[in-house]
């Protein structure tokens, strides 16, 4: 059986808005294997959501404009795939937890009507109380306390760990091979952090579907995942697999962005920090789009754009400082 | 030992009243800070952490009186601030400024990066406008502005450039205490790197004393000597910084170490992962705040408030076993 689960290979994607054109995703090329987790990692405003939306078809048109690139899903291009097969493989093949617990559920529905709806419209089966009863165990599953009693409430009686556990059931609701978490706990305190993140890689180890989990936090990201892809200003500058990665990391992004966290017990004086901001995407530098911040810039860099290499099996980066 | 103390704050309570119906009739209250004592010598960093609603941004907001507070007392080199007029409340924040979270809300989006400067030296010094122009742009090069953006708009600035703003305009009045409110939660890490380097820099050019409000751990271990712990409108825990990290005394403070995800590491089975939920201030638990959530409860942790226990030379936590924990000295 093929190790892939989805493959996107040099996506590239504009936002038309009235500031102008935004030239968010530049060539993103990325692999999700069978029943592991890949993270996404990268700053705010570098892709990494807009990339999560596009494998689920969920790209605001007419604003937003693919402009090549394919995205492999069991080695289907979904990029070609009429809206009306997109909605049946939403839910069904693949499912997203959104950021937000707070704002990702209907208020006018009950829990179990809204975890009850995809199974409903995903599975053959007809009566009602057994949709009654496949939510009820979805419900156990995630964690939710006395779940037949929680079916009959509204968001708002639940709390923000809660709500988001209501999010994970109804995404796990038809075992997805493939579940997009988009931060999925970036609105909750630490120790709620903990329980849900415990909760999504016991039910990653049982459920077996595969996992992309997009996050600015590389913390969280070295414990739920088996590899990891960081992107900057719309590609994807360095990947491989997680050891791997913390070991011998090259390019001159991911090193900035490891020294600039803060960590307990190391005594720094000084955090390291990659000088300047992020890149305006409406006029992205031309060549590598991380040359004005890079401590290593080449008279190439600026004028070419380096792609994807492998420099070890499995191990990807886009860097002519590297690569050549 | 008087001379010694910056700030002492005692017993400090505030009380939110929720009302309802017609008549705004108070039903009850949300304590949002129940009886919090700590003291912070001058040059001093005191990281407060906790998770939110915890009420931290409650106690830097009270100290500062931008908050009446509803109980206790808080004294500022030796004098009793709590119940001053508007006219030292005035004359005291020419000493304390403050530094908000989200740097974009707190910074009025009419008036240019100049204008803001110079209104709060305005009100607390007797600057010229010319020098205090001067010290305006002075202070924007040292903290990595260009003079440009003294005539911009904060809409114009990136989030780590209007946090720099709202760093000079607490230091611009050339304050000894500085409380800063998550100044960091908002910004991605690579430029929270480069606002946590300026902020050690300026602490140790202009012999500042903090009060860094965080719920990072990681940012309070890097930033602050002396770290206190709250849970629920209490201090836990308090001890130097080190102590807190090789030898925490209160279970809450050991679930939280152990929720820190450090890079490059897996968790394995030591991780301490808290059941239940944050209670509700307006009707806390009984007893120790903390027992609905504990690991470690006893027979009376829910009905007796746990005691203050000296745990080592300058470590508190309030816990029935605090000094079990760590095989109790005096």
């Amino acid at each position: 059986m093929n190790q892939v689960l989805l493959r996107i290979n040099d996506l590239r994607l504009d936002f038309h808005t009235d500031d102008g054109v935004f030239k968010v995703l530049d060539g993103v090329s990325l692999e999700i294997r069978r029943g592991k987790a890949l993270g996404l990692v990268g700053e705010t405003g570098c892709g990494k959501s807009v990339t999560g939306n596009a494998i689920l078809g969920l790209i605001p048109k007419p604003a937003g404009k693919i402009l090549g690139g394919e995205i492999l899903f069991e080695g289907v291009d979904l990029l070609q795939l009429p809206e009306k097969e997109m909605r049946k493989l939403r839910g069904k093949k693949i499912s997203m937890i959104f950021q937000d617990p707070f704002t990702a559920l209907n208020p006018a529905y009950t829990v179990g009507d809204q975890i009850g709806e995809a199974i409903l419209l995903h599975q053959e089966s007809g009566g009602k109380q057994e949709v009654v009863e496949k939510t009820i165990r979805i419900m156990e599953m995630v964690g939710i306390p006395k779940p037949a009693e929680r079916l009959e409430d509204y968001p708002h009686q639940l709390s923000g760990g809660m709500r988001q556990r209501v999010i994970i059931a109804m995404a796990l609701s038809c075992n997805p091979p493939l579940l997009i978490a988009d931060e999925p706990t970036t609105a909750l305190d630490v120790t709620i952090q903990a329980q849900v993140l415990e909760l999504m890689s016991e039910l990653n180890r049982k459920a077996g579907f595969s996992l992309l989990l997009i996050s600015h936090d590389l913390g969280i990201i070295s414990q739920m995942c088996d590899d990891v892809s960081i992107m900057y200003a719309g590609s994807i500058v360095e990947t491989a697999d997680m050891e791997t990665f913390f070991a011998s990391h090259q390019h001159p992004y991911s090193e900035g962005l490891i020294g600039s966290i803060p960590r307990i017990g190391s005594a720094q004086e000084k955090l390291q920090t990659i000088s300047g901001t992020v890149p305006s995407l409406v006029n992205p530098p031309p060549g590598c789009r991380f040359h004005p911040r890079c401590k290593f810039t080449m008279e190439k860099c600026r004028r070419e754009k380096p792609t994807l290499r492998e420099i070890t099996p499995g191990h990807k980066i886009a860097c002519f400082k590297v690569t050549e | 030992m008087i001379m010694e103390e910056l700030l002492r704050v005692k017993n400090l309570k505030k009380y939110f009243p929720i009302r309802r119906g017609v008549f705004k009739k108070v039903v009850g209250h949300v304590r949002a800070v129940d009886d919090v004592s700590f003291a912070l010598s001058p040059k001093q960093v005191l990281g407060l952490v906790g998770e939110s609603g915890c009420g931290k941004t409650t106690v830097g907001r009270t100290i500062l009186r931008l908050w009446e507070p509803t109980g206790g007392s808080i004294f500022y080199e030796g004098q009793d601030i709590t119940h001053g007029g508007k006219e030292e409340v005035k004359k005291l924040r020419s000493k304390m400024q403050i530094v908000f979270q989200d740097p974009h809300a707190s910074l009025s989006p009419r008036m240019r990066v100049g204008t803001i400067i110079d209104r709060v030296m305005a009100l607390h010094s007797a600057l010229s406008a010319r020098q205090r122009r001067e010290r305006a742009i002075e202070l924007m090069e040292k903290m990595g502005l260009l003079p440009d953006h003294y005539l911009r708009y904060p809409h114009e600035l990136s989030g780590g450039q209007q946090q720099r703003v709202g760093i000079i305009r607490a230091l611009c009045v050339q304050p000894n205490f500085l409380i800063l409110d998550e100044p960091t939660s908002a910004l991605d890490v690579s430029v929270q790197a480069q606002i946590l380097n300026l902020l050690k820099d300026v602490q140790k050019d202009m012999d500042l004393a903090m009060l860094f409000i965080s719920h990072n751990l990681g940012v309070i271990d890097h930033c602050c000597n002396r770290i206190a712990v709250m849970y629920a409108g209490k201090i836990v825990e308090i001890a130097d910084r080190d102590a807190l990290f090789k030898s925490p005394a209160h279970p809450y403070t050991r679930a939280l170490l152990s929720s820190i995800l450090d890079i490059g590491k897996r968790k394995g089975a030591g991780q301490i992962i808290l059941k239940g939920e944050i209670p509700s201030l307006s009707t806390p638990p009984m007893g120790c705040r903390f027992h609905t959530r504990c690991f470690a409860r006893v027979e009376g942790c829910d009905r007796q408030e746990a005691p203050w226990v000296e745990v080592g030379k300058d470590h508190f936590a309030a816990c029935h076993l605090a000094g079990s924990f760590r095989g109790s000295k005096t």
